[in-house]
């Protein structure tokens, strides 16, 4: 119960609870106080000076986005003072900014440049300093480009504490401080996991996606070629919000017949493979289930969060399910299922996947096994934010297109699938399927398992088939992940059974539809409403468990034979090894 | 000058059995990070790369942390320092009279830059802040020893004294 | 008295430096050579303020103050003194100036003195934890817990007036109060001994010469506040300091002074020393928390403030070591006494690092009130090599640049704030019409903008910019839209920079374009320097006393002088890149400057 406390803001008289700072204060009575470091998902930073308000008379100013509201305030935010210090400040801001605007990717999404426009700056009258030092371009997900950065601290914020990573770190001080990995190594040398969260938070283009939106259109035109479109679940979600429209708004229509505008030969659904992930991974959970063998079963279709357990919990490798990512099997599948059953020689088919996810790019050569039909499984990856400027320039109404259906074969998905795109989402399909799998039964009492839906760090539950009781355990944001592995570790050091059986991770809050490849300003509740535009996508499929999608069906029927068979093993499943954490 | 310029010299140094007695002391202490540092650079007389991944081993910190801190603080250095360590006070009182040009000599007559050590590693050059001498502004630190009201006629000879002198073993 | 004679000769770091550990030994040695072991003790104590004039030995009983004293000088003065009893007069001050002084007493630098902060340095061994007994140390500590509540501790420091010596100047009885009303539980008392203002070191030779002090300061505010623990933060470059706190720590946990129940009360209280590790920012309160946490000293925004959420986010009292060694006094000789000394803006007294063109630089202590020309003329004994007075300044980067207007504005936090500067630390510099204010200002900008912890853009880029400009003026390429964008981001850097180091940065500039606008004009308009200090302002002409002997020609880097032998040269000053290697190489003095 926390005690209300009265001030004034610009003389308008505001109640809040207690602990309240002046800037969320300000926001209940309508009054927007400038900011550029804040972000809602972060500890306020304090570093950027913009926020500053006066209280009373005092000559000294106070930050806003950290400063408690307090009895008897009696707070200005803007007058004629205020405002020249905030536009000086600015000014000492773009005096050591590129400022090539219509060059950089951020144009047109870019918080300096938003913030720069309503302030009304027409000139920058100090002397331009602008950092000389060479990007790092050594992954193949990420760019750092620190002439852009405005030291905000937001990516040290998030790779260190929101994530656990500490691939980041402020390096020098002063004006020589940079946001770069220790040790004087390049990212992908560091313990960097790609999961690009820094550059869904970073304000300007200082991190952002490797751009590789030319080869896509290379391998569009390129002759004698099958071009194969697979969009992930969490794209469909939020790819309007490039184009003003609400987070959540479901366009998958539109993307399927925006995607054959592109030139794409073959548009299919990632959300199919989720399906088939099902198939393989709840067959694997009952299997080691059943056995009581390598439990918990950890999930591990999120590249990212693989690309952790590698480095810094190489102990839970055996608990990995081995089954591949959905990316990754729908492009095994493409060059070899639907090659064969479309006469097509793998060779000439390109499979581009549409990810939410920055580490999808780095998946596609993570392994041995992700070239697993003789060729690189998955050709190339586009983020959300690439495709919404691959469309942008191609010639596409894209509002305004009619909605058309995926092709079959690799393209029909049930609601199971796409709830992958959710944190907690992998897991209740799975419990869908699993529960059939066990019971016979053709479906779960309840379709909708609510205690994995959330977004808790942690979400434990104890699920009851027909007598049998599963302890699962639900994590997302890296932040979260380790008190879960380090329950189980003590668990086995005390030689007790693991307290969970089936654990999901996913990398970013909220899951997929968090993505570090999404449009950039995501805050929980834009990510709520992309969570709620998933389960809606899930609530009106006709098929709502993985097992029951007939074109998983026949794949098994005609193909593969049964989950975790030699055929499957070969197409869809990877293994895991120990990686550095600092590779020099 | 704060230390950006970070050490990507790969050779492996040894961890003294005294330091891992100083952090095993200090592990459970908390802000223990700073002291453990001034202890690596008391014993190799900077903080060699390969230790830093000890350190970060033996404390449980990840070695961002090691490294945002080390290079915060001008104290530390990471690259190993000359045979003679030269430092010119650059406080008030010895800028008054003349450490500007003090530093400026030895710059043309070493060859080097502040912060640098010469090739033949005999000397590294810094500035330092106050040593609170300032009656004999302006002051020169070698090696420990003081040389107070320099002149820049001064800096050959200097040199050549520590260029012939043995080095103190500690 | 034990011994026949004692032998006090100041072992601060400067005097060390100048041999003043060499001297010790000869002393010794003669000493031992005369048979005189028994009757003659060398006690080496803490700094005698009197730098310019160091090392000094000062003879016990006589009181006889010598100055200078060189190792080779040992033999003499042992044999004359100390067996013949015969003063040796060229050892005295003044000597040369025909007007030796035996005594302290007469002495100009000493007169106006009043030693509260300094009362045991220079009189006893700070390595001997006796010494500082012998004159009431602990006595304070003792009164405290057993005759005093923590609260009437609190208000005894309330009444005294004592306000907070790091330069803020915050009351620090309000202080200690604040963390004494957070509930009762984990609390902290830290000690500020970052001391960075380059220029500044009183609190280095407090803790060198009078280590106990803080120690017991430290103790008490514990008792008043509930903290059973303390940190002394003291930065790396202060070695001596840091030996002579260890030697102290260990001998007060011996006599039961700290460590668990002390005195045999139920009061715990054990001290840790912290080093720093070479950045300005962590003298800055919440900078120096995060340094103690193992941190980068980044600052954190205030509101909450230490006394509320501190080390570890507990409660947390951090005091200057100068703020510490009066509240031992305070205690023992109660507030009343204090409060009559200073004014009453200010109670007390204030250490300064007298330094720059003055003939008496050194370490001083003077009551608050005590007016810039006392100080300077009179302690000072004035300006150095008879030149003229331009500025005075004190709070080091922090602080402002003072003309001799103000040179009667008396000493106290108030009186130098109407003025625009701060009283800072201590650190006061004196400087001649051969000083630039350009340059001092862009001295200290270079200092702050290095040591920019970076975190906050005000001050992390407002500063360099600053020092820009500054440069630009400097070097003549200085535009008169400079001084109003320099105004611009002062403005910005002081209302919204994180902390103090970013707030103050641009007080040298500030207050250097309120009081001499006409130098900048000057530098801007005129691309002159009248104190000829910027390089690249002076003119070298050769003049008639030249001979044609070529040295400068041949020496001159950009092929700037031509003339033939025995012909009058000249420079060509569009080529001349004002290096002044002719200025320096030329022996007939026919090269002027200007």
């Amino acid at each position: 119960m926390s005690n209300m406390i009265k001030l004034e803001i610009n003389g308008i008289p505001v109640e809040v609870p207690q602990g309240t700072s002046i800037l969320e204060a300000a926001k209940t009575v309508h009054v927007k106080i400038p900011t550029l470091c804040y972000h809602p998902d972060l500890k306020a930073e304090a570093s950027c000076g913009i926020c500053v308000v006066r209280n009373a008379d005092s000559p000294k100013l106070l930050r806003a986005c950290c400063t408690e509201a307090a009895p008897d305030m009696k707070i200005t935010t803007h007058d004629a003072d205020i405002v020249q210090v905030r536009k000086s400040v600015l000014e000492l801001i773009l005096a050591n900014h590129p400022n090539d605007c219509l060059q950089c990717p951020r144009s047109g999404s870019c918080e300096l440049q938003t913030i720069a426009a309503d302030f009304g700056i027409r000139e920058v009258p100090f002397p331009r300093e602008v950092l000389k030092t060479p990007v790092d371009d050594s992954t193949t997900s990420l760019i750092l480009n620190q002439e852009k950065c405005i030291k905000c601290g937001r990516c040290v914020d998030v790779c260190q504490n929101m994530q656990n990573v500490w691939a980041l770190e402020y390096i020098g001080r002063g004006e020589e401080t940079r946001m770069i990995p220790a040790a004087g190594v390049k990212l992908n040398e560091s313990p960097c996991i790609k999961c690009g969260q820094c550059s869904a938070h970073c304000p300007v283009g200082a991190i952002y996606e490797r751009d590789e939106i030319q080869q896509a259109w290379d391998l569009l035109r390129k002759p004698d070629t099958v071009t194969i479109a697979q969009i992930a679940p969490a794209v469909r979600v939020a790819l309007g919000e490039a184009f003003g429209l609400e987070p959540g708004t479901l366009l998958t229509g539109k993307i399927y017949a925006a995607l054959r505008r592109l030139g794409f030969d073959q548009v299919f659904d990632t959300n199919y493979s989720a399906d088939v992930t099902i198939m393989e991974e709840a067959t694997e959970f009952v299997d080691r289930f059943t056995n009581g063998k390598d439990l918990p079963l950890i999930t591990s279709c999120c590249p990212a969060w693989t690309d952790w357990m590698e480095k810094y919990a190489p102990d839970f490798s055996d608990n990995f399910s081995s089954a591949k990512s959905p990316q990754q099997m729908l492009s095994a599948l493409a060059k070899s299922y639907w090659a064969e059953a479309n006469n097509v020689d793998p060779k000439n088919i390109a499979v581009i996947s549409i990810m939410p996810c920055t580490a999808k790019k780095y998946e596609i050569t993570r392994s041995e096994e992700m070239s697993s039909t003789g060729q690189q499984d998955t050709d190339l990856v586009l983020t959300t934010r690439e495709l919404a400027r691959m469309l942008k320039s191609s010639g596409v109404d894209f509002l305004n297109l009619p909605d058309e259906e995926a092709d079959e074969l690799l393209g029909v998905y049930s609601g199971a699938g796409t709830i992958f795109g959710v944190t907690g989402g992998v897991m209740e399909a799975a419990l869908r399927t699993a529960y059939c799998f066990v019971t016979g039964d053709d479906q779960p009492p309840s379709i909708n398992f609510n205690n994995v839906r959330g977004v808790d760090g942690v979400k434990e539950a104890e699920i009851d088939i027909k007598g049998t009781k599963v302890k699962i355990a639900v994590a997302h944001q890296m932040s979260n992940v380790e008190q879960v592995l380090n329950a189980v570790r003590a668990d086995r050091k005390a030689g007790k059974k693991p307290r969970y059986d089936f654990i999901e991770v996913m990398a970013c809050r909220g899951g997929c539809i968090g993505g570090g490849g999404q449009p950039t300003g995501a805050t929980d509740e834009i990510r709520a409403k992309r969570t709620a535009g998933i389960y809606t996508d899930d609530e009106k499929s006709v098929v709502r468990m993985s097992h029951m999608n007939p074109q998983v069906q026949a794949l098994y029927k005609n193909y593969l034979g049964e989950p975790c068979s030699e055929k499957a093993e070969k197409l869809l499943h990877t293994k895991y090894r120990k990686r550095k954490i600092y590779a020099k | 000058m704060s230390n950006t310029k970070q050490n990507t010299n790969n050779d492996k140094v040894e961890i003294t059995p005294d330091l891992k007695l100083f952090i095993d002391e200090w592990k459970d202490k908390p802000g223990n990070l700073i002291m453990v540092l001034h202890r690596v650079q008391e014993t190799y007389g900077y903080i060699p790369r390969s230790i830093t991944f000890d350190v970060a081993a033996l404390l449980e910190v990840p070695l961002a942390k090691i490294y945002g801190v080390l290079t915060f603080y001008n104290f530390f250095k990471t690259e190993k320092p000359g045979r003679n360590i030269i430092q010119v006070c650059m406080g008030t009182a010895c800028y008054l009279r003349g450490g500007d040009d003090i530093m400026e000599e030895l710059e043309k007559q070493l060859g080097i830059g502040v912060n640098g050590t010469t090739k033949d590693n005999e000397f590294s050059l810094e500035a330092v802040r106050c040593l609170g001498c300032c009656g004999l502004a302006p002051v020169v630190v070698i090696n420990g020893d003081v040389h107070g009201k320099i002149s820049s006629n001064d800096v050959a000879g200097l040199l050549k004294t520590y260029r012939e002198k043995e080095s103190v073993t500690a | 008295m034990a011994f026949k004679n004692y032998l006090l000769v100041c072992g601060g770091t400067a005097c060390d430096s100048s041999k003043g550990i060499e001297l010790t030994d000869e002393l010794r040695k003669e000493i031992d050579a005369a048979g005189l072991k028994d009757d003659v003790q060398i006690v080496r104590t803490g700094c005698l303020g009197f730098c310019e004039k160091g090392p000094i030995v000062k003879v016990l009983p006589e009181d006889t103050f010598y100055v200078s004293v060189k190792p080779e000088d040992a033999k003499e003065l042992v044999q004359e003194h100390l067996v013949k009893g015969r003063i040796v007069d060229r050892l005295l001050y003044n000597h040369e100036q025909g007007k030796s002084l035996v005594t302290v007493e007469g002495i100009d630098f000493y007169q106006k003195q009043f030693r509260i902060v300094l009362r045991n340095c220079g009189v006893i061994d700070p390595d001997k934890i006796d010494d500082y007994i012998a004159r009431d140390g602990y006595a304070g500590l003792e009164k405290a817990l057993f005759e005093m509540t923590p609260e009437q501790v609190i208000d005894e420091v309330s009444r005294s007036g004592l306000r907070g010596r790091g330069g803020a100047g915050f009351p620090t009885g309000k202080k200690w109060s604040f963390a004494a009303a957070q509930p009762k539980g984990e609390k902290y008392m830290v000690c500020n001994a970052d001391e960075g203002d380059p220029g500044a070191y009183m609190d280095r030779s407090t803790l060198e010469g009078d280590p106990h002090s803080v120690l017991e300061a430290m103790a008490i505010a514990g008792y008043a506040i509930g903290a059973s623990k303390g940190y002394i933060y003291i930065r790396a470059e202060y070695p001596l300091a840091i030996r002579r706190l260890e030697t102290a720590i260990e001998a007060a946990r011996e006599y039961g002074l700290l460590g668990e129940k002390i005195l045999n009360s139920d009061f715990d209280f054990d001290i840790e020393l912290r080093l720093g590790a070479g950045a300005f920012v962590c003298g800055e309160e919440t900078a120096l928390l995060a340094s103690i946490e193992g941190n980068r000293g980044m600052p954190r925004p205030r509101p909450p403030f230490p006394a509320v959420k501190g080390l570890w986010d507990k409660p947390t009292v951090i005091n200057n070591v100068e703020t510490l060694a009066n509240i031992p006094v305070i205690i023992s000789k109660g507030a009343d006494w204090f409060n009559k000394i200073g004014t009453a803006d200010t109670r007390g007294t204030k250490v300064f690092a007298l330094t720059g063109k003055v003939n008496n630089t050194g370490l001083i202590e003077v009551p608050m009130g005590t007016t810039l020309r006392e100080i300077i003329f009179e302690i000072g004994g004035g300006i150095k090599d008879g030149r003229e007075f331009k500025a005075a300044q004190t709070g080091g980067p922090s602080g402002g640049i003072i003309p001799r207007e103000f040179l009667d504005t008396p000493i106290d936090f108030g009186s130098l704030s109407k003025i625009g500067s701060i009283m800072g630390s201590g650190g006061l510099i004196v400087m001649d019409d051969t000083d630039c204010i350009i340059d001092i200002a862009k001295f200290y900008l270079e200092f702050t903008v290095d040591e920019s912890c970076g975190k906050c853009s005000p001050c992390r880029i407002g500063g360099r910019k600053l020092q820009n400009y500054l440069s630009r003026i400097s070097d003549g390429r200085g535009q008169l839209k400079d001084i109003e964008n320099m105004q611009k981001i002062s403005e910005a850097m002081t209302r919204a920079s994180l902390c103090g180091l970013g707030q103050t940065a641009s007080n040298p500039v500030q207050s250097s374009l309120k009081y001499f606008m006409d130098e900048y004009l000057e530098h801007i308009n005129d691309r002159k320097c009248r104190a000829g200090k910027c390089k690249k302002l002076i003119t070298y002409t050769i003049t008639d006393k030249c001979i044609g002997c070529t040295v400068c020609t041949r020496h001159c880097p950009v092929a700037a002088i031509t003339g033939t032998v025995k012909e009058k040269h000249v420079i060509n000053q569009a080529r001349c890149i004002k290096c002044g290697i002719c200025y320096e190489k030329c022996k007939f003095d026919a090269i002027t400057r200007s």
